[in-house]
């Protein structure tokens, strides 16, 4: 079982991954970012490289910021991004 | 019942006119006493840059400000609050952010001023990327821990 999912990558992820946005088959049982990231390491080295780091990539589900244990709620669109430095 | 807080947000490319939004909120208004705006700027980094790039997450961006407008007037007795935020290539001297904050007194505008920069840095979709004067592919700006820090102080 899977779900149609839009994933989406900003700033230096975008540029390490080489992707701005995919729509993915996400398994219903991966349920927080951290099982995300080790789905989506598991998919290829760029990603392993990209994520080595988890604790400076932040998580958005559905535009809401999440902690990394949080359960998803219904993910339609899951975004995830470095520290944001704007202002 | 007094009507609701007029909230204004928007993230654009273009500049934006200080004195416009300011008047924006005061116009046709007589229980306005104090109006705060702040206004972020690019700096070059005494030379060293020549732009810097505002990637931003369009749709959680607007969102992710209005939430901290719509916290900042539930903490605040606001009359009105404006934010916008620029994006793209932004070149030193140039605006970046602005907020207007208006109030019948003047400390909850200075407050409430403060307290949306402090939470737009730590937690708007805004990532900053550094242009080096000389060419070249800069790096993208890191997160201040001081920032955090400001964050944390309104958290009571």
């Amino acid at each position: 079982m899977s779900n149609s999912v839009k994933i989406l990558y900003f700033a230096w992820l975008r540029e390490r991954l080489g992707i701005e946005e995919e729509e993915v088959d996400l398994p219903v049982d991966i349920t927080t970012a951290t099982a995300l990231f080790s789905w989506l390491k598991a998919r290829d080295e760029r990603f392993e490289m990209a994520l080595e780091n988890p604790d400076i990539v932040n998580v958005a589900v559905n535009q809401v910021h999440v902690a990394h244990d949080e359960i998803f709620d219904a993910p339609r669109e899951i975004a995830l991004f470095p520290p944001m430095t704007g202002g | 019942m007094s009507s609701p807080t007029p909230i204004v947000v928007r993230i654009q490319e273009a500049d934006f006119d200080t004195t416009a939004e300011t008047v924006r909120l005061t116009k046709g208004r007589s229980n306005v006493g104090a109006v705060v705006t702040f206004t972020g700027l690019c700096r070059d980094e005494d030379g060293r840059l020549s732009a810097l790039e505002l990637q931003h997450y369009p749709g959680m961006a607007e969102a992710e400000l209005t939430r901290i407008a719509n916290e900042a007037v539930e903490r605040w007795p606001l009359t009105g609050i404006t934010i916008v935020h620029r994006h793209g290539e932004i070149p030193p001297g140039d605006n970046i952010v602005l907020t207007v904050t208006a109030s019948r007194h003047r400390e909850a505008a200075f407050e409430a001023a403060s307290f949306v920069m402090d939470f737009l840095k730590t937690r708007a979709p805004f990532w900053k990327k550094e242009h080096p004067i000389d060419g070249g592919d800069g790096d993208w700006v890191e997160a201040k821990s001081a920032d955090d820090a400001a964050a944390d102080r309104w958290r009571t």
